[in-house]
């Protein structure tokens, strides 16, 4: 009898010890710490999610439950401090064989990334502990997969995650650069497009400053950072004359004339040659090149373009609120778009002969529009005319009839 | 010329009396005349009724010619016919001109009969067939209007369906049949359209034989304050061929009037449009306004306005109820209204029939009024 | 008298004139309703393809756009001679894609989005692939429909 009770509590004991404890950790820190604390939030990491524990970034001896006892246990590794952070999360994620059993398709060259980066050159030799770290921007305890919109690096969300230091003047004062980046890009066409439209095709800082690897693209290298979308106009620009040009005098590729983070959708006007034109602020009338003669030009062709368009859409709308049906029509004032898409793209090849032919193009459809709204508003003209002409000989008819009636009763 | 003209109809009127025997029946039609007096004006209605129903008609089968019923055909076929069919606008236009018209004309024709009392003995059939072919004209609206598959159509079909969905017993049945399917789809399509070329035309056909054959046979009512006069003093007009002259005036002029409106406005104007619009897409947002039509505006408006609840019952099926028991009044009117028969005014009758006629037109202004 | 008879006979030739008039009114548009325009019938979910394959092989980018309904369509020979056809519309922001046969992709010029010649989006901002079209050559006219669900 005595034999069985003591064996049963052993096995009691036993199984508390054994099934309950995979990660003590948890059950102190769990109880004790603040709302929103680490221990609660690391439900939703990424981490945990693969089955890690405490212990396996932490180290130590997750089946332990007195904390003293944790500390003094074999591969403790704590909390590391700010410039610790880089090599602590490296451990495994730059660990191509460890990489490979948990998530093979993952890279792990992060560490080496962002090493090159401003952030890591600063963390590394100048030992700053105000620069951004891996937990700065993907946070601790709940980080989460880049592609899940609750992510702090998922791209809908990343530009506020940089912006939390980037955007603080006083963080940021002794670094000497700009803190009116996020504020510039949120009003600009690629933050609208992201934040207003969730258009995920949109760049957000990552994309063009690279992210573990964060730095401002180079002057030589814009053209291509951008040309990753824009790449007709980059392919246009870097056979033009103003490549060569821009590189000799180390003006930056597209920021030049589009800014870099307030980029906005550029006007017909940015290109010409009055006072508030860019082009005159390099060219002068006698600077020797074909230059602002070209620009006037250029600007006379879209001029044109854009007149015509609104001609056709103005004579296409008396059609529509005629009655008459348009839908070809409608097809024709958009290819008329494309046109003037394709005219305003062109531009960057600074190239008269480039851009005349394909205003000229869209021109022509513009006319056609044009004659074929006059034909079905002559169209509708002639139904007024043939039901006046009906109507008269009806009344006719009609009259004809009522003499008759007439005669048949004066009987 | 006139002599050989009449020699050509003489020989041609010989050679079917002696296979057909036609001339008791010439004779006997020949002899029918029309009462001449103050009201004579709105003997014309029933004949611009069916004039209109010519016109649909003719137009309706020239439209089969390019119709194609189904969710995925129809919306392009009639936009095919209205922008690429020579005169394809003019078409349509007059068969959803001549639909709303029809309409018109056929309440008109039946509020006058009502206010004359046509409707008294020997007359009741003539009633009864009558509102069959309102209901049927009614029908004929409601069905065609589905049929180009627009925003308009799809949504405007989807209330009234759901209104009949909510009469007792037989609502769910009936809504189920009515659009083939628990939703208006390209199944409702198919069943309208059926119902609109084939079985509505079918019944009107008989029903409207029926009509005629009454009226030819009885001749046309006279008015209850002749029933003392002394026959001398009646006026009288031979129907053929005064009164026909005299009719084909009416529909020439009434031709006209269609027309104009076809061109000037081809689709439609104020609270009769159609314009052909966007095709119907069944899971987008449905528009601010859904309206029916007009003929059945009132009664839309009338449930609008019902409280949820009356006593126990829900509103809804309260209204219902009280327009069954009123349509069936009405119908009945020939049976209820005795005192016609003995020629005797009937107050309370016609107090009825001013406050159906109020009723329907204030509920359709106010349906209008309000968004 | 024969005035009277004169002009009772014009008026009657004259009323004989205007019922042939409305007569023709009536059947006129009636007539020319019935006579079948040029495009037959109406283009729904399936279009014939206003050039042959040959104009197609001397295209230089081997590739034509057609109007299907009320969008753009894409027609694509292939380097293996297979006619392959998609929406033209590029699923990011409506500009039109065209075909490259050098790089082997349909390309929308306006972001350097890619799709392959399935429609399938491969490459930049494109969400989704392109709507694709079954192509159907009999006796060297080339019809196009959209796939049946």
């Amino acid at each position: 009898m005595i034999k069985f009770i003591l064996i049963f509590f052993g096995l009691m004991l036993f199984a508390l010890n054994g099934f309950g404890s995979d990660n003590n950790c948890l059950s102190c820190h769990f109880d004790f710490e603040d709302e929103g604390g680490s221990a609660s939030k690391f439900a939703k990491d990424i981490h945990s999610q693969k089955g890690l524990g405490c212990a396996d970034c932490h180290g130590g001896d997750p089946t332990l439950d007195d904390m003293d006892d944790v500390r003094n246990s074999k591969g403790f590794r704590g909390v590391p401090n700010h410039l610790e952070v880089p090599d602590f999360c490296a451990r495994c994620h730059s660990d191509a064989a460890y990489m490979h059993d948990h998530n093979p398709s993952m890279p792990i060259d992060q560490l080496a990334k962002y090493k090159t980066s401003i952030h890591g050159q600063r963390l590394f030799s100048a030992k700053d502990k105000k620069v951004a770290n891996c937990v700065s921007c993907h946070s601790v305890h709940e980080i989460g997969n880049g592609q899940m919109p609750y992510s702090s690096t998922h791209p809908s969300n990343l530009p506020a995650t940089c912006a939390k230091c980037h955007s603080d003047k006083d963080y940021m004062a002794e670094y000497k650069i700009p803190t009116d980046q996020f504020e510039k890009y949120s009003s600009s066409v690629h933050g609208l497009a992201l934040f207003k439209r969730g258009d995920l095709g949109a760049p957000a800082c990552n994309d063009c400053h690279g992210n573990h690897g964060a730095a401002p693209p180079g002057v030589s290298s814009l053209a291509a950072v951008c040309g990753v979308c824009h790449a007709l106009e980059a392919e246009l620009f870097e056979k033009s004359p103003h490549a060569d040009a821009f590189l000799e005098n180390d003006f930056p590729m597209c920021e030049t004339c589009h800014s870099n983070h307030a980029i906005f959708k550029p006007s017909d006007n940015m290109i010409g040659t009055t006072e508030s034109a860019l082009c005159t602020e390099c060219h002068a009338a006698d600077d020797g090149t074909i230059g602002l003669p070209t620009a006037d030009s250029i600007l006379t062709s879209l001029n044109n373009l854009v007149a015509a368009h609104l001609n056709a859409k103005q004579s296409l709308d008396e059609a529509i609120l005629k009655g008459m049906m348009t839908t070809n029509e409608e097809f024709l004032l958009k290819e008329v778009v494309q046109s003037l898409i394709q005219a305003r793209t062109l531009i960057h090849s600074f190239d008269m002969d480039s851009v005349a032919p394909k205003a000229m193009e869209g021109i022509a459809k513009a006319d056609t529009v044009v004659l074929n709204s006059a034909g079905l508003i002559d169209e509708y003209y002639f139904r007024r005319k043939g039901l006046a002409v009906a109507t008269l000989i009806i009344t006719f008819l009609a009259f004809m009839l009522y003499r008759k009636i007439r005669k048949i009763e004066q009987k | 010329m006139d002599g050989t003209q009449n020699g050509l109809i003489k020989k041609g009127y010989q050679w079917l009396d002696d296979r057909l025997h036609i001339n008791s029946l010439v004779e006997y039609m020949g002899g029918k005349v029309v009462p001449q007096h103050s009201h004579s004006i709105f003997y014309y209605l029933g004949g611009i009724t069916l004039f209109l129903f010519i016109v649909q008609v003719i137009t309706g089968i020239l439209l089969l010619m390019y119709y194609r019923p189904g969710a995925d055909s129809a919306y392009e076929s009639v936009k095919f016919i209205v922008s690429e069919v020579s005169f394809g606008w003019l078409i349509r236009s007059i068969h959803s001109w001549s639909a709303n018209l029809m309409v018109l004309s056929a309440f008109l024709h039946m509020f006058t009969v009502f206010f004359t009392r046509a409707y008294r003995k020997p007359r009741e059939m003539t009633w009864y067939t009558g509102m069959g072919l309102l209901a049927l004209s009614m029908t004929f609206g409601f069905s065609g209007y589905l049929l180009p598959w627009n925003e308009l159509a799809f949504f405007a079909t989807r209330v009234g369906t759901g209104m009949a969905g909510a009469m007792p017993v037989v609502g769910d049945y009936l809504m189920v049949i009515m659009r083939g399917g628990e939703e208006v789809t390209g199944a409702t399509i198919g069943r309208f359209f059926g119902l609109h070329v084939a079985i509505l035309p079918l019944m009107t056909t008989g029903l409207l034989a029926l009509h005629m054959i009454f009226i030819q046979r009885q001749g046309m009512s006279e008015p209850m304050h002749w029933a003392g006069k002394k026959q001398e003093d009646k006026k009288y007009m031979k129907f053929f061929p005064n009164f026909i002259y005299r009719d084909a005036l009416v529909w020439l002029i009434a031709l006209n009037i269609l027309a104009l409106l076809a061109v000037i406005f081809p689709d439609g104007i104020g609270v009769v449009h159609w314009p052909l619009g966007e095709k119907a897409d069944p899971f987008g947002a449905p528009p601010a306004v859904i309206r029916p039509e007009w003929y059945f505006m009132f009664a839309f408006q009338a449930l609008k306005m019902l409280p949820a609840h009356i006593w126990f019952i829900e509103g809804e099926l309260f209204g219902i109820i009280v327009f069954g028991i009123g349509g069936l009044i009405w119908i009945l009117i020939p049976l209820l209204d005795r005192r016609a028969n003995e020629n005797k005014r009937s107050p309370m009758i016609m107090a009825f029939g001013t406050f159906v006629v109020l009723f329907m037109v204030v509920m359709t202004i106010v349906g209008y009024l309000v968004e | 008298m024969s005035d009277n008879n004169s002009r009772r006979n014009f008026l009657s030739w004259l009323t004989g004139l205007g019922s042939v008039a409305f007569l023709g009114s009536i059947i006129y548009p009636a007539y020319k309703f019935l006579v079948p325009p040029e495009s037959g019938e109406a283009n729904v979910s399936q279009v014939k393809l206003p050039f042959t394959r040959s104009e197609l092989e001397s295209e230089e980018k081997k590739s034509k756009t057609f109007k299907f309904g009320r969008t753009l369509g894409l027609i694509v020979l292939t380097g293996e001679g297979e006619l392959k056809a998609m929406s033209a519309t590029c699923t990011h922001l409506d500009c039109t894609v065209q075909h490259r046969p050098d790089l082997g992709i349909i390309w929308c010029s306006c972001h350097n989005g890619r799709y392959d010649l399935d429609g399938k989006n491969i490459s930049g901002p494109p969400p989704k692939p392109l709507e694709k079209y079954l192509v159907n050559e009999i006796k060297g006219e080339i019809f196009v429909s959209k796939e049946t669900v």
